[in-house]
């Protein structure tokens, strides 16, 4: 078998084991650094899979701004997760029927890593031949994200903005507004 | 078949693990990470669909001649800004939230909410 299938294999079965500590675990200190260590893993899996754009900002961005904002909540709110949960039973059977669905679903889906799959023959072999003469840097994905699909890349900063504005809005001083 | 497909079956477990978080826990923010780890799952069923066996990152060079296809990693690359700002506006209203309730927990708010109705 091919090491890095391995490696893949690996990694996404201690995915899995970091998030049934998720679930398990009752101090809001340790669930927000244990989401930081399931963002790195999964910054893992993407460079053995070829994203290494995508492994590097879910490192830093992933798991590290939301791992900062997150402590910063708690730093807020206070770190012990105090009434105990909601029934159990219903939201089980939810996600079962979910999953089954979604597991039916990938039967259809083509095998890891085949070529011959139909996301590899729209419209990415055109990017791959092209881009060197249309625009001219060997990272495929910045020529993608800047030029092809700029629009998508200008959306994204409108979401930026907005969030940020809501978060200054609703963090900012009400102080004044009170006292009238 | 189960070599093929296990990547996304994995997905499947973890969407459906941060879905349960995210239904069954009271507390705010743990509802927060368990939308989360559901996210950061369908970004790995995005890259595990983008990957070509034998093939390698697309950055251009003269060695390789496969490439793994770059379009769902600029999807994704989009969708985890996306995703962290949305995080970053959902702490923000939790705590908000602290600030008016004194507590995280949907139920307390909730008890709060019923006996402010009766008084």
């Amino acid at each position: 078998m091919d090491i890095a299938i391995l490696v893949n294999f690996s990694l996404l079965t201690l995915m899995m084991l970091v998030v049934v500590v998720l679930i398990r675990l009752k101090s809001l200190l340790g669930v927000a650094l244990t989401n930081g260590i399931y963002s790195l893993l999964s910054a893992g899996l993407f460079v053995t899979m070829d994203a290494v754009d995508v492994a590097f900002t879910e490192a830093a961005v992933g798991a590290g701004i939301t791992t900062v904002l997150l402590l910063g909540t708690i730093a807020v709110t206070g770190m012990e997760q105090t009434v105990s949960r909601h029934g159990k039973f219903l939201p089980l059977v939810v996600i079962f029927i979910t999953g089954a669905a979604l597991i039916y679903g990938t039967l259809d889906m083509p095998p890891f890593g085949d070529p011959k799959a139909p996301i590899h023959t729209h419209v990415a072999p055109h990017y791959l031949t092209e881009s060197t003469n249309e625009i001219g840097i060997p990272n495929v994905v910045t020529s993608v994200l800047a030029s092809y699909r700029g629009y998508d890349t200008l959306g994204e900063v409108i979401v930026i903005f907005t969030a940020a504005i809501g978060v200054l809005l609703l963090l900012g001083k009400t102080v004044g507004k009170r006292n009238k | 078949m189960i070599a093929g497909h296990f990547n996304y079956w994995v997905v499947i477990v973890l969407m459906m693990m941060g879905f349960y978080i995210v239904v069954s826990d009271s507390n705010l923010i743990k509802k927060i990470i368990g939308l989360n780890v559901f996210q950061t799952s369908v970004f790995v069923l995005f890259i595990s669909m983008s990957k070509v066996k034998g093939g390698t990152a697309p950055i251009l060079t003269e060695e390789a001649s496969l490439y793994s296809n770059p379009l769902p990693h600029v999807l994704i690359l989009t969708a985890i800004v996306v995703g962290v700002s949305t995080s970053a506006l959902g702490l923000a209203l939790i705590s908000r939230i602290h600030r008016a309730y004194g507590t995280v927990d949907e139920t307390l708010i909730h008890e709060q909410d019923e006996t402010q109705d009766e008084a």
